[in-house]
């Protein structure tokens, strides 16, 4: 059956701010769903409330509603643009929860929405624990021992029946948020104690456990026609015990044989069709005994999901995408197969690499919260790698991570290393030096479970460095040996510690041993037909079968794994240079190892390389392909600590070059510059030794901000106030660290305005393009705070002088393409905190609130391009403001006390737009999942708050200025400004805090505005039309 | 290892690919393929239709889960040599009972890893199956096994893959079918009495399996059998068994098979529906690189239904030779060739590809079903066909 032609309008919900278990894989879902709707003629509905999304773009949709992802809105949503379906299915957990509470609300029904791709019923019964359950009984197909409970009592009379250890799913939760693993009753009952009052509905599964079992998904898609495929396997390296999520991941399943496999497809396809997915993707996660295969169904995932996107990276089958198609009326053998174009979309991907997934986190963000790894998710991104062997592909994820701590673990003890064994996100660090300190596969095995094929994978990566060594200097080595060395995943780097050679050394050796990477083909099918998709990975093989062409191309470096403080948005920015690029007839090259992107989709860029972003491998390409340039400045840090190296092997950075970045990150030469310039810098001053910052600091006078000079896991920024303070201070960091790292102390603003300024330079001139100011105070990082564009409280006088300095310091800096600097405005002065010359996690933000894609201006002036010809000489000033509001982990850390501070900690941001300020602040916090109380009991703890208190009053809140004890009743709202446990119970139970001055007094200027006015809601199009 | 004993690939286009020695050390020469399935080797080993072949996997990992007692597809190895990118030392499977290596060292499987396999299948893909030499270095250097073999070497061994016997013409009935009749049981008694006579062109047994699970006696026949002698076994069923080869070598099968037309319900799976187009005066042709792996879709012409298929053929029935016999049922999507066939008038089917599986997707078992109802409902040789399949329900 072809497409329908009963439905024209079509609504999307996305998944809202980024957020650990819900991250950029669904911006990539969302985008593909977009295109491919729009493509087949359908009108576009879009509602995200999260502006650093490439699917919030006004292009994609026909309408985008950056409005709260709330029942409220999307009815207003609903009411105005009157769609015939919604596609549930793309935007997550939250889009399918969402959907479901439409459906019970009766408003689909109210306004004749049809849900398509996965029925009310169809979710209900995937996303329930019990239905699931019965449904998978009905077919014949074994699930863990389980019971749905709703009380403590109820749970722990079944638990007698189980034993333990015991596994506690709440439902409906996101990321398996709530749950966890007990070991113990004491564990039990406090783990339920938190995780029952997450779900929903107020209840969740207790199960046998199945610790230690092998761990698999099966990507399976199906269509009206009832023809069901299974995209690909994949097998956990993690076994059960750890999400699937924080596990690190294979594609395909590698230690299963023929008939163990085609049984978990049998049962998948049965599965789908039970649970009644009509169409488009699911993902079904297996256990398997080691011991006699009895196979247990764990869970099924009615919709697109993150292991969706990684299904689809690791073979080239866009499974967002034909779901999309699917959903509307498409059959599987209708659409064809992009990649070969001959062959039909009805066919299960065979592929002739090994991809690996592993999993970042940011437990360093987060010092007090145990590093130990559970069924609760706590990863903030991954990264993906390509390989023709497991051993190949996992070292290039490996090194993918930027995060290769192997000094760290040379000089562990064993039993150090052991601990690390429990789960946690560097077991497979440990296991490797085990491996190297002479542990075996089989006790490795036994301690971890893991599969001892994985393990002995590993073991012969170490043999070969062990064996290396004993076969000449690399000097001598012949193009075979180099080759069979580089075989195994072994960077250039790695070679150089293994014979006391600089990289570059190993890297001109290897060279002139005639030793290159070759370019291979993600094409679906083993090369069984000609691909046509420019999607290519590295290997050390014989033939390169990707062959430069002669058009001038430009190289994009995308922004590696998403963690905290570089997430989306930089993956926002190097997909709008790609775009604009290819619109400037350029052959554009994307390079990223980021498997939840949309830059790392086939069809994005002219070139897709999915390899790891380090000098080795980028560098590789560049020689591939000889670019006529390099753009590093788009996608975070990541390409931009490459900058330099790059250019000293002769790729032709373009943009802002890399001694103009060094003038702005280098301190000294900052100082000088702003000297020069005039600028006013808070006091500042390096100190080598302890007593040394504690004479400087009396000089400089408190309060200070102190940090390390450079990165040290977790233990960075901190205010101090005085000199009991930074004795403390200067204490934890000496006796944690080796060495005397400096301290750089800066003189603190207190209570200083911040601002947020993007612009862009061309070298000729500079235009501001938005200066946002900060709710919070200086001290809260920047990307933690919230924001409004145009400023509400900067004079015209100081907006004036910070687009003169602005615009001074790009030109001086030598900017070309993107500069972000921070303000702030301290006693009616402007001081200057920091400028980055590179796009930063604002650029969407900005881009949106004002219509204009400053990420693609950027990438236009890097091929030459003037803001004159491009016709960008003055940015425009909205008449309505657009705010921004952050996401915060720290639920998914237990015992951490939610307080913002120096060190950012958010993964996500939503937006708001209205013609007044506060109802934009309003909008944005509810777009960031606040759920915010019209009435009710408010408590109010610290100093300063009774002009607070007395306007929630006049509202007709009831307001309280003390906790009695620890258990006493949640408030409906809490501002609290001393960081007290509350908070943190307030956060466990989904209630609304508020931890500085400044957002309360935002948030009771919101509420006040509130009163009379109606909400209602416009497109960014339509706000966008508004702009002179 | 990083050093290791050195083999090669020589092709008789001149292509030498240059890797590693694996498996059972010698020389041996045959026709080269590839084969997508991404799990199955034991299966594909053992897999008689493979007799004469060099089959280069495409997926690199291969021996992962080692061998085991229940996966073998026949009572040996048939395949003439094998390729992977990487053969697994350490195995990891309950049900392994032994290592790829040994496997292959004891059953005689002359093996190649390290070359560029993917280069290799684009080779194939655009210019054909070839013929191809595998040769280890310890066969002909024990004293020096890590060297290299020198370019004359190298030359002669592509001379002598050029020189080497083509399969095309070739019967290879005397290398595959057994050697006396024998009987497997059935397992289940749904059906008393009906009897399965196999015609072995190079069985595989899970197809025995199948029908015997489904309620079979199968008899298991000599390619040789005659007409007379298959039906004095007084059978309610003809089997046309999968096997290796160019399907228009052996033409006394084709008589058999044109002569018990009819008489018996017939079901032919890959060279079995090969030989049943000929016996019909039907073509059969050679495909470029032929049709191995497990993820080839079918579409089922009579209900419009996508059937994910296990493959495994070099050659095809040419769809337009056997019109006014059969009509087409099964046609593969990828290329639109012939995959299955229903006869006009008697209850005759077959397919192209394995709906036993082994390896592959389980989405085609319903034939057996089908064939089955055939065999219980057929009432004599004179009889017309069933009401079922003259309506072309065959295959629902």
């Amino acid at each position: 059956m072809p497409k329908r032609t009963d439905i024209h309008t079509v609504l999307i919900i996305g998944s809202g701010p980024i957020q650990i278990g819900q991250a950029a894989e669904f911006d990539y879902s969302g985008t593909q769903a977009l295109k491919a709707l729009k493509t087949a003629g359908y009108r576009v509905v879009l509602v995200n409330s999260n502006p650093a999304t490439i699917m919030t773009d006004p292009e994609l949709a026909d309408a985008t509603y950056l409005e709260p992802l709330t029942i409220e809105f999307l009815e207003k949503v609903i009411a105005k643009e009157r769609p015939d379906a919604l596609l549930p299915t793309l935007g997550g957990q939250t889009a399918l929860n969402l959907s479901l509470a439409l459906a019970d609300a009766g408003i689909l029904e109210k306004y004749g929405v049809e849900l398509i791709g996965a029925n009310a019923e169809a979710i209900n019964k995937g996303e329930d624990r019990q239905l699931f359950q019965q449904a998978m009984q009905k077919i014949g197909v074994e699930c863990a021992k389980g019971k749905m409970i709703h009380t403590l009592e109820e749970a722990l009379a079944w638990v007698v029946e189980i034993g333990y250890p015991a596994i506690i799913r709440p439902s409906f939760t996101l990321g398996g948020t709530g749950g966890g693993i007990a070991r113990d009753e004491a564990e039990f009952i406090a783990l339920l104690t938190q995780g029952l009052p997450m779900s929903p509905t107020h209840s969740a599964l207790i199960e046998e456990s199945i610790i230690g079992w092998k761990e698999f998904e099966l990507e399976v898609m199906r269509d009206h026609n009832d023809t069901v495929v299974i995209i690909t396997g994949i097998e956990n390296f993690d076994p059960m015990g750890v999400h699937t999520g924080d596990s690190i991941t294979v594609a395909p399943a590698q230690t299963l044989s023929d008939k163990e496999y085609q049984e978990l497809r049998v049962i998948s396809q049965k599965i789908i069709r039970e649970i009644g997915v009509d169409t488009g993707g699911s993902n079904i996660q297996f256990a398997i005994s080691p011991t006699d295969g009895r196979v247990i169904v764990i869970e099924m995932n009615p919709r697109v999901s993150r292991s969706s996107a990684l299904a689809s990276k690791a073979t080239g089958f866009p499974i967002a995408k034909i779901a999309a198609l699917l959903a509307v009326g498409y059959q599987l053998d209708e659409l064809p197969n992009d990649i070969t174009r001959v062959t039909p979309a009805s066919f299960e991907p065979s592929i002739d690499y090994v991809v690996t997934k592993i999993p970042r986190f940011a437990f360093e963000k987060f010092p007090d919260a145990p590093q130990r790894l559970g069924t609760q998710m706590r990863s903030v991104g991954e990264v993906m790698a390509i390989g023709r062997t497991f051993k190949e592909s996992f070292m290039k994820a490996l090194r993918s991570l930027e995060s290769d701590q192997r000094g760290d673990f040379e000089a562990m003890s064993a039993s150090q290393l052991d601990a690390l064994l429990e789960p946690t996100p560097k077991r497979f660090l440990s296991i490797l030096e085990l491996l190297r300190r002479g542990s075996s596969v089989d006790a490795l095995h036994d301690r971890t479970k893991i599969d001892r094929w994985f393990l002995a994978q590993l073991e012969e990566v170490v043999a070969a460095e062990r064996e290396l060594k004993t076969l000449g200097t690399l000097e001598t080595w012949k193009y075979e040996l180099w080759r069979e060395v580089k075989r195994l995943g072994l960077s250039d780097a790695r070679l150089g510690e293994l014979s006391g050679k600089s990289e570059l050394e190993v890297r001109n050796l290897r060279k002139a041993a005639k030793c290159f990477p070759v370019y291979k083909t993600v094409d679906t099918c083993a090369a069984e037909f000609e691909a046509f998709t420019p999607y290519h990975y590295s290997s050390y093989e014989w033939e390169d079968e990707v062959r430069p062409t002669t058009k001038p191309k430009v190289m994009i470096l995308g922004s590696g794994p998403n963690r905290i403080g570089q997430g989306v948005e930089f993956d926002y920015a190097t997909v709008h240079a790609v775009w604009a690029l290819r619109e400037a007839g350029y052959e554009t090259i994307m390079v990223n190892s980021n498997p939840e992107t949309v830059s790392t989709d086939y069809d994005t860029a002219d070139r897709l390389y999915f390899e790891p972003l380090t000098f080795e491998d980028v560098m590789n390409i560049v020689e591939h392909e000889q670019p006529i340039g390099v753009i590093v400045q788009l996608g975070g840090q990541t390409p931009l600590k490459l900058a330099a190296a790059l250019e000293a092997a002769g790729a032709p950075i373009i943009g802002t070059s890399p001694s103009a970045i060094h003038l702005a990150e280098d301190r000294l030469e900052f100082n000088r510059l702003c000297t020069r310039l005039g600028i006013l810098q808070p006091r500042g001053a390096v100190a080598n030794t302890p007593a040394e910052a504690l004479k400087l600091a009396r000089e400089l006078g408190f309060p200070l901000m102190a940090r390390p000079s450079y990165v040290l896991g977790g233990r960075a920024m901190r205010t101090v106030h005085s000199q009991s303070d930074l004795e403390k201070y200067l204490t934890e960091v000496y006796s944690s660290v080796e060495g005397n790292p400096s301290i750089l102390l800066d003189q603190f603003l207190e209570n200083a305005l911040e601002l947020d300024v993007d612009c862009l330079c061309d070298g000729v001139i500079a235009v501001v393009a938005g200066v946002m100011e900060h709710v919070e105070a200086a001290g809260i990082h920047s990307g933690d705070s919230a924001c409004i564009l145009p400023p509400v409280h900067l004079s015209s006088t100081l907006l004036e002088e910070v687009h003169a300095t602005t615009k001074h310091l790009a030109l001086e800096i030598g900017v070309r393409g993107l500069m972000n600097v921070q303000y702030a405005i301290y006693k009616e002065q402007l001081y200057i905190l920091e400028a980055n010359p590179r796009a930063s996690r604002t650029v969407p933000f900005v881009s949106k609130a004002i219509g204009h894609p400053l990420a693609k201006y950027a990438a236009l002036i890097g091929v030459g391009q003037t803001l004159e010809q491009i016709g960008f000489t003055a940015a425009p000033v909205p008449s309505y403001y657009s705010a921004k509001e952050v996401h915060l982990p720290f639920l998914k850390f237990p015992g951490v006390i939610p307080v913002l501070g120096p060190e950012m900690k958010s993964t996500g941001e939503s937006m708001g737009i209205d013609a007044d300020p506060h109802l934009a602040y309003y909008r944005a916090q509810l777009g960031a999942n606040v759920k915010l109380p019209r009435s009710g009991n408010v408590l109010l703890v610290g100093s300063g708050l009774e002009e607070i208190a007395r306007r929630l009053e006049t509202l007709g809140f009831i307001t309280h200025s003390s906790v009695s004890d620890d258990n006493a009743v949640l408030p409906d709202l809490l501002i609290d400004l001393t960081g007290s446990r509350i908070l943190r119970r307030a956060l466990e139970a989904g209630q609304p805090f508020y931890t500085t001055l400044e957002a309360a007094q935002w948030l009771v200027s919101a509420l006040e505005k509130l009163g009379g006015a109606v909400v209602g809601v416009s497109s960014l199009q339509e706000w966008q039309s508004t702009i002179v | 290892m990083l050093i290791k004993e050195r083999a090669v690939l020589a092709l008789e286009d001149g292509t030498v690919y240059r890797g590693y020695a694996f498996g059972k050390r010698g020389e041996t020469i045959g026709e080269v393929v590839f084969n997508t399935s991404m799990t199955g080797y034991q299966e594909i080993m053992t897999d008689p239709s493979y007799n004469g072949q060099i089959i280069c996997m495409t997926y690199p990992h291969i021996g992962n889960y080692g061998i085991n007692v229940y996966d073998m597809e026949s009572n040996r190895p048939y395949v003439r040599g094998f390729i992977a990118r990487e053969f697994t030392h350490t195995h990891s499977n309950h049900r392994a009972t032994e290592g790829l290596e040994e496997f292959t060292t004891a059953h005689g499987v002359i093996s190649i890893s390290g070359i560029d396999t993917r280069a290799l299948v684009r080779r194939l893909r655009q210019g054909g199956v070839v013929k191809g030499i595998v040769a280890h270095r310890s066969f002909t250097h024990p004293d020096d096994p890590y060297g290299e073999f020198s370019s004359d070497e190298e030359a002669a061994m592509v001379a002598r893959a050029r020189a080497y016997e083509d399969i095309d013409g070739r019967d290879m009935m005397p290398e595959v079918t057994t050697q006396l009749p024998y009987v497997w049981p059935a397992q289940a008694n749904l059906e008393k009495g009906k009897r399965i006579v196999f015609m072995d062109f190079g069985i595989k047994h899970t197809i025995i399996k199948k029908l015997a699970e489904i309620g079979a006696e199968v008899i298991v026949v000599p390619a040789t059998t005659t007409p007379a002698q298959i039906m004095a076994l007084h059978p309610n069923g003809l089997f046309l068994s999968n096997g290796p080869g160019d399907p228009s070598a052996p033409t006394y099968t084709h008589e058999t098979v044109w002569k018990l037309l009819g008489l018996l319900p017939t079901f032919g799976i890959c060279l079995g529906h090969q030989i049943l187009g000929l016996a019909v005066g039907g073509k059969t042709f050679k495909l470029k690189y032929g049709h191995r792996g497990g993820n080839h879709p079918v579409k089922n012409l009579l209900n419009g239904k996508i059937e994910i298929t296990s493959q495994n053929h070099g050659y095809a029935v040419d769809t337009d030779s056997i019109q006014g016999h059969f009509r087409a049922t099964h046609i593969n999507l990828n290329d639109q060739t012939l995959e299955g066939m229903a006869h006009l008038r008697y209850p005759v089917f077959s397919v192209q590809y394995h709906p036993e599986a082994s390896p592959g997707p389980h989405d085609s078992h319903y034939l057996f079903q089908r064939f089955i109802e055939e065999v219980n409902t057929f009432s004599g040789a004179n009889a017309l066909p069933t009401a079922k399949s003259s309506s072309g329900l065959i295959g629902v």
